[in-house]
């Protein structure tokens, strides 16, 4: 069994390992990075902590955000670094069996497929588990 | 420590004490050889080496026991005086300390001692002991007394105020009858404490802190203490310091930013708030809050001694590598700094240290022949200075030329003769600090301090410090390096630009220059495509902060300010919307992410909780200033004021409003004349002058233009050379101005080479040898007037201060 975090991005289901995860956070205010690449959201302010966020829409190479849908925050540790993933939706943390994994469906976009480890095939839909590690490598 | 993660607790706790007690014996060593009959400094070595054995042998580091056991004999027959030191013995006690050392980085990594090769230091020293039977008698004894040698260090640690270790030094003997107890106490009033003398241990022995206190080990305390005083050193004591895990100490610097950063947000609000009992809290949050600050830094700062205590190792290697005689002093060695600046500046410092050894002092026969002592001495002094730290190098040395560096500045052509002669001696001597000047080979070869100086002030400055150097012919040099106390707070200006914030480090900020909304736009010219601003008759190239970044949005009220900012000796304007506040910010480190883009240096948090960026202006200026634009202005004011051909030129006033200019090298005299002296052989215009008829060119006629004539007196710039003389006659003489022959426009008119845009005028460069050639056919010309600042007219320099002294006046253009 394996826990995973949810959260949703254009109507997809994603997945990362509870473990990693620091906690969520609603919609922060960032600062915006000019020069930086482009799936870096921005800097936020997180206790004091000047924290990284990822658009992991840019990321994906999915449709932008709409201008008034407010990004959610999953902080994340990396390498020691606490880093934050811009989502659209959080989810609930469910408990998946390994069982149901299967690597990633050949109808990914090559983007996706970079980042994605596999499918996770519950019930009534495709919990895709997202590689933290590659997601914030954006460097 | 990450080599150490999964190794045994005790290696880990050995090889940092290893470590310590090394940097000691360095300190130790290099002090005996001054006084080789110390038996102090003998004992503090032997019983150094002597606890590395114990741990060794009880580790099961066979090479490591094996070393240290012959290195220990021989220190034990050193000290007993049955043998005395010579330099073969030092060397050989060296050579097994290095040898010690590579051992230790040997378990450090692999937790082995590898394949290290000890045997040439063990037949070293072995050596030296000359084949006698090893001091075994004495071992016993030392067995014991070493027993209590850990506490040693607690001794020393106590004193660790200087003054007292240094009133220590004399050991008055029973003034201070004080148990350990006392210790703190003592230290408080820094008062002596020779603690643990053997009589007044004997008097009123110590309490159960001392553990038995056998009259051998109480007797090495005593040594102990003196030899510490002697060397100077702190160590480490389990009852009154502790180790900190440095990633720790950043965890608490961060956490105490955030919680600066919390109570200013919270002043603000309580401040708006009519709640007197909030704001009576949140005035003693505050009081509290920076205290903490104040501490958490405090335990960070580590004192410059634990870089210093390298450098006798170093200078003593270096010097007797060199044949010179060098003495080492050091001045305030307690003075405190930041750890990550200490990291930061240790290269630079043993850099600038091995060039005043390697090229500062001389040879003990120079030295002797130039009446100077054969012992050249190196002083390096730290101490606090308005907020900053200063360290200073100096050495009674050969001193550095300045005459030979602008000698050698001219021939790389980072400079003309002209600015050369202008420059102050300051100034020229931190030339050796540039770039292209220290990278070339015969400079090095002459001045010899050039070698990689340019890589101290960059990293000096990418810490936001400065060096600097000064310097006496004869009598030495001294480097003055100024470091900020810490990095994690540093004063800083927020600034605006198209709606977004950043911060700018004060300590790259010469000063902002505001241009209002009627100038604005006009304020900014271009010189081939890039951007220039007028700064006090200098050009300023300028950079766009928002053409840099990408950023839009600009505001479109014609306000424009400029931050004139410096670094690495390059002056630049950043253009900005607006300047917000002047504050100290937390800087806060950038994610690894983020590091690459090369123009921010960290993050920051405003106040109101937001994020700004802290712009990085080395880099900027390195990006932007290379870029394309900006090379075709460097080039341009390479040409202007680099290049061989900058001269001075005497601007005056001809034809009511017309300027123009003409090379002071022309100059000999002012003159004036009431223009009825003026008399007239055949169609020329002369002037009786000293006995000689001098021709006179009236320059407005000359160049064209009507002349009334009217004037009562006729200023006149008289050229001189071959017992021949013209005077050029003007309305008024303006001013001296320095000007790059080359950036000139081509002005295809009567008299003139061309015409210069000189500060804010345009000036027309007179063609001075058509003018003298129309008075005087037989005027000893060179060929080529402009060609050279120094062509011609040698010796006939022309002192602008006698431009006032003729009674003319002298108006900025």
């Amino acid at each position: 069994m394996t826990q995973l975090a949810t959260f949703t991005l254009a109507d997809h289901l994603f997945g990362v390992e509870v473990s990693r995860v620091q906690e969520v956070l609603r919609y922060q205010p960032s600062t915006k990075v000019y020069l930086a690449p482009e799936a870096i959201g921005g800097l936020m302010n997180l206790r004091g902590q000047v924290v990284t966020s990822v658009d992991l829409r840019r990321r994906l190479s999915l449709q932008p955000r709409t201008q008034d849908a407010e990004p959610m925050n999953v902080v994340v540790r990396v390498d020691g670094e606490v880093v934050s993933l811009l989502v659209d939706q959080i989810g609930d943390v469910v408990d998946v069996a390994d069982d149901v994994f299967e690597t990633p469906p050949s109808t990914l976009s090559a983007a996706e497929r970079e980042l994605i480890t596999g499918a996770y095939k519950l019930q009534d839909r495709l919990l895709l588990a997202l590689d933290i590690d590659k997601a914030v490598d954006v460097g | 420590m990450d080599g150490l993660e999964g190794m045994d607790e005790i290696v880990q706790e050995f090889l940092v004490e290893s470590h310590e007690n090394l940097d000691q014996l360095d300190r130790d060593l290099v002090a005996l050889e001054q006084q080789p009959g110390s038996r102090d400094l003998l004992s503090s070595i032997f019983r150094t080496i002597h606890t590395i054995k114990g741990t060794s042998g009880f580790l099961a580091f066979g090479k490591l026991e094996s070393l240290t056991h012959v290195g220990e004999n021989l220190l034990s027959r050193l000290r007993d005086g049955e043998l005395s030191m010579t330099p073969a013995s030092t060397d050989a006690l060296l050579r097994m300390v290095d040898d010690v050392r590579k051992l230790l980085s040997r378990i450090e990594q692999d937790g082995t001692e590898g394949d290290v090769d000890v045997s040439g230091a063990v037949a070293l020293v072995e050596a030296c002991l000359t084949g006698a039977a090893p001091a075994a008698p004495a071992a016993p004894a030392e067995a014991v007394a070493e027993q209590a040698a850990p506490e040693a260090p607690a001794e020393a640690a106590a004193e660790q105020e200087p003054p007292a270790q240094e009133a220590a030094a004399p050991a008055p003997k029973r003034r201070t009858r004080k148990t350990t107890t006392t210790r703190r106490s003592a230290k408080a009033a820094a008062e002596p404490v020779p603690t643990e003398e053997p009589e007044m241990v004997a008097e009123s022995p110590a309490p159960a802190a001392e553990p038995a206190p056998a009259a051998s080990s109480v007797a090495l305390h005593a040594v102990e203490t003196e030899a510490s005083v002697e060397t100077g050193n702190r160590r480490s004591a389990a009852d009154s310091t502790i180790r900190v895990d440095v990633d720790q100490l950043d965890l608490l610097m961060r956490l105490v930013g955030e919680l600066v950063l919390t109570r200013n947000q919270l002043i603000q609000r309580a401040s708006s708030d009519h709640d007197m009992d909030l704001l009576r809290m949140t005035q003693r949050l505050n009081l509290v809050t920076s205290e903490l600050q104040e501490g958490v830094m405090k335990t960070r700062m580590q004192p410059i001694d634990h870089l210093w205590s390298k450098l006798p190792r170093v200078v003593r290697d270096l010097s007797s590598m060199l044949g010179k005689q060098v003495s080492l002093e050091m001045h305030g060695k307690e003075t405190e700094l930041d750890r990550t600046l200490l990291e930061a500046i240790k290269d630079p410092l043993t850099h600038i240290v091995r060039n005043s050894v390697d090229h500062g002092i001389e040879s003990p026969e120079k030295r002797v022949a130039a009446g100077k002592t054969a012992v050249g001495t190196l002083r390096l002094r730290a101490f606090h200075e308005g907020g900053r730290v200063v360290v200073e190098i100096a050495d009674d040395g050969a001193g550095i030329d300045p005459a030979r560096i602008a000698a050698k500045a001219v021939e790389r052509g980072l400079l003309t003769q002209a600015q050369a002669d202008a420059m102050p001696e300051r100034e020229i001597l931190n030339l050796i600090f540039k770039a292209g000047f220290s990278t070339a080979e015969k400079i090095t070869n002459v001045s010899g301090r050039g070698v990689g100086m340019d890589v101290v002030r960059t990293n000096i400055e990418k810490i936001g410090g400065t060096v600097d150097l000064t310097s006496t012919v004869g009598q030495g040099a001294v480097f003055r390096l100024t470091i900020p106390l810490t990095l994690a707070i540093v004063p800083a200006l927020t600034v605006e630009c198209c709606g977004e914030r950043y911060a700018v480090p004060q300590i790259s900020l010469l000063e902002v220059v505001s241009v209002d909304a009627s100038r604005g736009t006009a304020a900014v010219e271009q010189v081939s495509g890039a951007p220039v601003y007028r700064l006090r008759g200098r050009l300023l190239p300028l950079v766009d902060l928002a053409d840099v970044l990408g950023l839009e949005g600009r505001r479109r009220d014609g306000l424009l300010n400029i931050a004139v900012l410096q670094s690495e000796g390059r002056t630049f304007g950043l253009i900005l919307d607006r300047v917000l506040n002047s504050e100290e910010i937390v800087v806060k480190p950038l994610s690894s992410r983020l590091k690459g883009i090369g123009v921010y240096s960290g993050a920051t948090i405003l106040g109101d909780g937001s994020v700004a960026l802290i712009l990085d202006i080395q880099a900027l200026a390195a990006r932007t200033l290379r870029s394309d634009a900006t090379e075709r202005l460097s080039s341009i004011e390479t040409q202007a004021t680099t290049v061989a051909e900058v001269e001075r030129l005497l601007v005056a006033q001809v034809a009511g409003d017309r300027r123009v200019a003409i090379p002071l090298d022309m100059v000999t005299r002012l003159e004036e004349f009431p223009s009825d002296k003026v008399q007239h052989v055949g169609s020329r215009e002369v002037v009786e002058y000293r006995g000689e008829i001098l021709p006179l060119v009236r320059l407005s006629q000359h160049l064209g233009s009507y002349d009334d004539g009217t004037h009562e007196r006729l200023p006149m710039i008289v050229s001189s050379r071959g017992g021949r003389s013209v005077a050029l006659v003007v309305d008024r003489i303006v001013d001296i101005v320095e000007e790059g022959v080359k950036a000139r426009s081509d002005v295809d008119d009567v008299g003139l080479l061309g015409s210069a845009l000189i500060q804010e005028q345009v000036i027309e460069l007179l063609d001075v040898r058509q003018a003298i050639l129309s008075a005087d056919p037989h005027f000893p010309l060179d060929p080529e007037p402009y060609a050279s600042a120094n062509g011609f007219g040698a010796g006939e320099g022309f002192d602008p201060a006698a431009i006032a002294a003729a009674g003319f006046v002298m108006e900025g253009i």
